[in-house]
């Protein structure tokens, strides 16, 4: 995908079908209004819905990437949540057209014989073009599937064609996923995928301790636990085009306070998780405070995530 | 209406004259229709910009794993094991493409652009010191990206010279068996030897885009045997487009002394006048694709099976989409050009080629008031390349 291909934010879809796929899930497939071709996705990657309530909301593709003109996305309905999905399940409708930015992949496969998918709940969705995928490539594969009820598990039927592959394990007759049964033992060779609320996926990476480095790969919708910033007292932030400084106190974003000075930096989840707001840093030290980078990536310090992420040092020079 | 009422051409698009000016064939191909098939390969043929650039979007019904040149990898074996970027599919092409694309991004690259810049500068001054008529061929377009791009791939000094002769092979062996194919085939077996040994981890400089590869590898992004093909992926297309590509743009500026001026005094334009230039001359001429099934465009049926042969060089040209596109212009917007490619396999190396260009032409342009060409110019015939062998110029 290249960025001339790309769906621009703000590029509106239409919904031309809503359908039921679990209980508290809805699944939405998403078309070009004059049916043009889509933009190229790889399994792992998410398109933002920007709802028309003003919120914007990241959902995995599900759907089959070898069709260029539809997206399909699910949705769990969140009732701790800040409103995107209980607009989605309530309020928006087939024919409705939806705002949508991306897509975008911070969670690809990476090529190897074998694989462990562990899902729990709704993170079943970018698993699922995984699962085909792997499958396509004829490499051996698992799919653990955790979720509270068989009835609040979504796409049971699409799955049940990979027999015994697949391992569908509801909480109420299963109990919780048996981690140590799945992952106690290291192996080498094999790329272990995991995406579910944030407990399973520290669950998951505790129990991968001793895997080999780089073993484990997972997505996070919810932004990973931060300790306290590295600093309290407010930094500069120079932006290198305009040569504009802006000091950037304890209290605001760096991202709130570039857009005060006049730049238009594109934003979206707000909370480290897109990847819509990266920019360039050009001198001083981020200190990251994303669910983004690798390790190796933090420790280069040569981007940051304007929306969480701060300084260490008392001034940063961004590409801005 | 059947494939059999297509318009047909058999003219060979890989013969002297099409090579030598390939502007009348391409305008006979663009009027004939949207398909046209050309009966000497028994291939079909698309110029018009709409549909080659439809047409290169379309993964799924124009692919790649069959290989972009004239032989079909479905019936025939490959010269060489395909690679693993240019001639492969989703998904086996997602994990190469993503590294690749990581390691040539633009904030990757800003680390080069001091040095690069210190390289061309030392490199016109020396050239100027010398006299003020060269030949920008050798002198210019081969002699910077010699300089910058394998040091940047970390691949040793020693035998350099194979990357020119390599490329001019590769890029011949995607059109038919002629001549030109003839002519160096005796040498490909040790020149594929040769940059395969390139590719080994123990080889690469560390920290060069090839050892970057590696890393990749390490952190199982890409497999082990997949790193040293996506380095040779540098190495096959990363050296001969990048000269033609400035070759180009130098004789761009050379004919067109207006807009030499003009970049002299906004220096900000040299990435739109590469950009132009790579339109305007496409080094790039063609890549074939291969019907996944029978495959409809407009009203003519494409058999599945059948080979494509995309002139991006000719949709470049396209007066339906470009207005006087025979004119190089630093005035026009050239976005959307095919030069680079489009879709999932559009060039993935096209910022390190910008990067290149712009260090170049500024090198040039703060030192050099004009140029002209000084003497009679020599094309270089390949059959994917437009390319040019000689560029005598004076500086003034
Ligand atoms: S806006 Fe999503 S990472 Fe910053």
């Amino acid at each position: 995908m290249t960025a001339a291909d790309a769906t621009r934010a703000g590029d509106a879809l239409r919904v031309t079908a809503k359908d039921v796929a679990a209980d508290g899930v809805v699944v939405l497939t998403l078309a070009h209004p004059g049916g043009a071709r889509l933009a190229d996705w790889t399994p792992g990657a998410h398109i933002d819905l920007h709802l028309p309530d003003g919120t914007t909301r990241q959902y995995s593709l599900c759907g089959d990437r070898f069709d260029a003109r539809t997206y399909r996305v699910g949705v769990l309905r969140e009732p701790a949540g800040r409103g995107g999905s209980a607009y989605v399940h309530d309020v928006l409708a087939v024919g409705d057209v939806v705002g949508v930015g991306g897509p975008r992949n911070n969670f690809p496969l990476v090529p190897s014989e074998r694989y462990l998918f562990v899902a729990g709940g709704i993170g079943i969705t970018p698993l699922l073009p995984m699962v085909r995928q792997a499958d396509l490539l004829g490499a051996d594969w698992t799919l653990v599937y955790g979720g509270r009820r068989r009835g609040s598990m979504a796409f049971l039927d699409e799955l049940e064609s990979h027999g015994d592959r697949v391992h569908v394990l509801p909480e109420d007759r299963h109990g919780r996923l048996d981690l140590p049964r799945w992952l106690g033992e290291p192996r080498e060779g094999v790329a272990v995928y995991c995406c579910g609320p944030g407990p399973l996926l520290d669950a998951v990476e505790s129990a991968c301790a001793g895997w080999p480095e780089h073993a484990l790969r997972t997505e996070r919708f919810v932004a990973r636990e931060q300790g306290a910033p590295v600093r309290d007292r407010p930094f500069d932030v120079v932006l290198a085009r305009t040569g504009a400084t802006v000091s950037v106190g304890p209290d605001r974003t760096v991202l709130d306070a570039v857009r005060d000075a006049g730049v238009d930096v594109l934003s979206s989840c707000r909370q480290g998780t897109c990847g819509t707001c990266e920019t360039e840093v050009l001198e001083g030290t981020p200190d990251h405070r994303d669910s983004l980078l690798r390790d190796d990536e933090r420790a280069a310090g040569d981007c940051m995530f304007l929306c969480v992420s701060r300084s260490c040092s008392d001034r940063l020079v961004l590409d801005l | 209406m059947t494939a059999t009422l297509l318009p047909t051409s058999d003219a060979d698009p890989f013969g002297p004259e099409v090579l030598e000016d390939p502007l009348p064939f391409h305008a006979d191909l663009r009027d004939a229709g949207p398909v046209v098939h050309l009966s000497r390969y028994d291939v079909y043929a698309m110029g018009r910009y709409e549909h080659v650039h439809a047409a290169l979007r379309d993964w799924q019904g124009f692919q790649s794993g069959a290989g972009v040149g004239l032989s079909n990898f479905r019936t025939e074996p490959p010269w060489r094991p395909p690679s693993l970027l240019l001639e492969s599919d989703p998904p086996r092409h997602d994990a190469p493409r993503r590294v690749l694309a990581g390691i040539l991004a633009p904030r990757e690259l800003r680390r080069l652009r001091e040095r690069w810049s210190a390289v061309a500068d030392e490199l016109v001054d020396a050239l100027l010191a010398a006299g003020d008529e060269f030949d920008a061929v050798p002198k210019l377009a081969e002699a910077f990206p010699l300089r910058v791009f394998p040091d940047a791939v970390g691949i040793p000094d020693e035998g350099r010279e194979n990357l020119l002769p390599y490329g001019d092979f590769l890029f011949n062996a995607f059109g038919p068996h002629n001549d030109l194919v003839a002519a160096a085939a005796h040498r490909a077996p040790e020149l594929g030897a040769w940059v395969n040994a390139q590719c080994a981890r123990d080889v690469l400089a560390p920290d060069g885009f090839g050892a970057r590869i590696w890393a990749a590898a390490d952190r199982g992004e890409i497999t082990a045997e997949q790193a040293p093909l996506v380095v040779r992926s540098l190495l096959s297309a990363g050296v001969d487009t990048t000269v033609q590509a400035l070759a180009t743009v130098l004789h761009a500026f050379a004919t067109h002394p207006e807009h030499w001026r003009r970049l002299r005094a906004e220096p900000q334009l040299a990435r739109v006048a590469f950009d132009e230039a790579i339109r305007w001359g496409s080094p790039v001429q063609t890549f074939f694709r291969t019907a996944t099934t029978d495959v409809r465009v407009g009203d003519a049926v494409i058999p599945d099976g059948k080979k494509i042969l995309m002139f991006l060089a000719s949709a470049n040209h396209d007066p339906r989409r470009w207005t006087d596109p025979e004119a190089f212009d630093l005035s026009r917007d050239p976005s959307g050009h095919l030069g680079f490619g489009f879709g999932i396999h559009q060039c993935v190396g096209q910022h390190v080629a910008r990067l290149e260009a712009e260090c170049l032409l500024d090198a040039l342009a703060r030192r050099v008031a004009t140029i002209e060409i000084a003497g009679p110019t020599r094309r270089h015939h390949n059959n994917t390349m437009r390319a040019w062998g000689s560029l005598p110029m004076r500086v003034g």
